[in-house]
């Protein structure tokens, strides 16, 4: 096997963990035990919530425009106050939460689709495969996150589909390197060389013996990502690379409501705040999941 | 670090810097469609999309093309821009030097900041200090650093008017009003790695005063700004210079949204502007250096490790 050390220093004590059902209701317990992350964990419940129901409890219809009363200051029939078209804030808050939530999403997926199957193959494998796919992986790591998401939306085109998939296509090597790490840790095991030793199937070992045990640090990861990716994705939409109107997410909005700061110098708060509660919810629930697992946190 | 392992890094470093430029190199080709066609928009005539296609060299085979192109990358020549037909390393070095100003401005602010709070909050474990601290670290780290700019701009520079809002003013027009414009965007850029350095730097210290030879020091007699500066600060720099390391990428992305904030012309607007434009060698030549950037911090953080330890410097 490979010398090189794991991107996620597994705990020694924390491989020979309780498998599934146990682990889950310890990390489970754990998140809601916390007043923090129990706190984070109902914000993001209700940012799911509303990205499904958004548009049925919103106030008002977001994109009803009332130019006889743009840039409102906040009042009861306005929480929020109204934008450059006299459209309800909060109303677009709330709808605009949908592509903010499915965007990093969706883009995470895509990075455990390509990361999750590669970094189990390198990890098992090993030899040229595991060298191939690290140099790969080093190359996109030594783009930051931005820059190479620009890169790719460059060649795609701008565009909110195109942006998940970029950001999704750089987020891999990450999630590739926690897999390879967290299988190679397990494949060392006395457990899995019992195993091998008593004849099982390389795939009987990956499913009974290899995956529940990789599954922690891939949900850690998958969180704090979660948490990236929305605002990479929101950095790509300010820029006027993302989310395209008349759709809108958190990020376009900020550029809509920066355009606009002469006449409504604090419009650019709701949208930021909101986006900074999701994000600090998702770093929050990472860590209480980290902490129980026993994972040390990274550096 | 002995001389074998600085060789081997350095090699490592240049594998991949030849593989980013490998993939940068295949952009274009990636391009859906015909790139030519593309690139020159949908108003084109034919004779602008022959020119673009010469100009990139695209009638050639692929390897002939890529061989030209990695000869000239080699020779600092990364071709022209496709709407102002400037050499793109000039474009480039143009730009620069106020996306360098930034980013080391945001650097010394985060370094005083972060590395401040954070030996403060590792001494005073479990006070209302050291609570604060870590709670404006998390807070720090979940801000993205477009929106600090605008929540900055909106108070000190549009409500306050303490500051200017906007633009880059060159060092050669006075440290004050150099200072003045640079203030707003740094502090954005810097605050993450401000958070970051001060969580890392507090757990460093917190650590380094739970061991032995600190309580033999105390029981001699020694202060504790002797500690501090003696033990403490020491020990502290090896986490301060690998957070960095890391940092590096982010505050390169974040020279890309924090400029487009303040209207600065560095090197973020550059590549904004030239993506939007479909400037491709520019897009290039951007990708190119940003890796190069990051690799060259790489292998100093890592030849910095020995320099600051002495252990690893004998192993």
């Amino acid at each position: 096997m490979d010398p090189a050390p794991p991107a996620t220093r597994v705990d020694p004590a924390a491989g020979a963990a309780p498998r599934s059902p146990k682990q889950r209701n310890r990390v489970l317990r754990a998140v809601v035990g916390r007043p923090a992350s129990a706190a984070s964990l109902g914000v993001v419940t209700v940012l799911v919530v509303l990205a499904i129901i958004g548009p049925l409890v919103a106030p008002y219809d977001p994109d009803a425009q009332d130019l006889s009363n743009r840039f409102a200051d906040p009042s009861w029939a306005h929480l929020f106050g109204t934008d450059d078209f006299g459209r309800d804030v909060l109303s677009r808050i709330i709808t605009a939460s949908r592509i903010t939530i499915v965007a990093p999403l969706i883009s995470v997926g895509i990075a455990v689709a390509i990361g999750l199957p590669l970094g189990l193959l390198a990890a098992i494998r090993g030899g040229w495969v595991d060298a191939v796919a690290g140099r790969l992986a080093d190359t996109v790591l030594a783009l930051p996150a931005l820059v190479g998401a620009l890169a790719i939306v460059a060649v795609l085109g701008p565009g909110l589909v195109n942006t998940m998939i970029a950001v999704g296509i750089i987020f891999a090597p990450t999630m590739f390197r926690i897999v390879r790490g967290a299988a190679l840790a397990v494949t060392e095991e006395t457990f899995v060389q019992s195993a091998t030793a008593i004849g099982s199937s390389q795939r009987r070992i990956l499913a009974v013996h290899v995956l529940p045990n990789i599954a922690a640090p891939v949900l850690v990861q998958v969180t704090i990502l979660m948490g990236v990716a929305l605002l990479v994705e929101a950095s790509l939409s300010f820029l006027g690379l993302g989310v395209q109107p008349p759709d809108a997410s958190w990020g376009s909005m900020l550029k809509a409501a920066y355009a606009s700061q002469f006449d409504a110098p604090y419009a650019v708060i709701p949208p930021g705040v909101a986006m900074v509660l999701t994000v600090l919810s998702f770093n929050t629930i990472g860590d209480a999941i980290r902490d129980a697992v026993g994972i040390r946190r990274r550096m | 670090m002995n001389s074998r392992m600085v060789i081997r890094r350095i090699g490592g470093g240049l594998l991949v810097l030849w593989l980013v430029s490998l993939l940068t190199f295949l952009m274009v080709q990636l391009i859906p469609g015909d790139p030519a066609e593309v690139i020159a928009g949908d108003n084109a005539s034919v004779a602008d999309v022959d020119r673009i296609r010469e100009q990139l060299g695209l009638d050639r085979p692929v390897y002939e093309q890529y061989l030209s192109w990695l000869g000239g990358v080699l020779r600092g020549d990364l071709g022209n821009s496709l709407f102002t037909n400037q050499p793109v390393t000039e474009a480039i070095l143009d730009v620069a030097p106020p996306t360098l100003a930034l980013t080391l401005t945001a650097i010394v602010l985060a370094l005083l900041l972060g590395v401040g709070t954070g030996v403060i909050a590792g001494l005073r474990q479990g006070s209302w200090i050291d609570r604060a601290v870590s709670t404006l670290a998390t807070l720090g780290i979940a801000m993205p650093s477009f929106w600090v700019a605008m929540l900055l701009v909106s108070v000190f520079a549009l409500t306050l008017r303490w500051l200017p809002a906007t633009t880059y003013v060159p060092l050669d027009r006075g440290f004050g009003t150099w200072l003045s414009h640079i203030l707003i965007p740094a502090t954005a850029l810097g605050l993450a790695t401000a958070a970051e350095l001060a969580r890392h730097t507090r757990g460093c210290v917190a650590d380094v005063l739970a061991r032995p030879y600190i309580r033999t020091a105390r029981a001699r007699g020694a202060s504790t700004p002797h500690l501090i500066g003696r033990h403490v600060l020491r020990n502290a720099a090896i986490p301060v210079v690998t957070v960095l390391g890391l940092q590096t990428s982010r505050l390169i992305g974040g020279t890309i949204v924090v400029e487009a904030v303040v209207g600065i012309s560095g090197l973020g607007s550059l590549a904004v502007n030239s993506v939007l434009q479909r400037d491709y060698p520019v897009i290039q030549g951007y990708v190119l250096f940003c890796a190069l950037v990051v690799v060259v911090v790489n292998l100093v953080v890592d030849l910095a490790y020995g320099w600051i330890n002495p252990k690893v410097r004998a192993a």
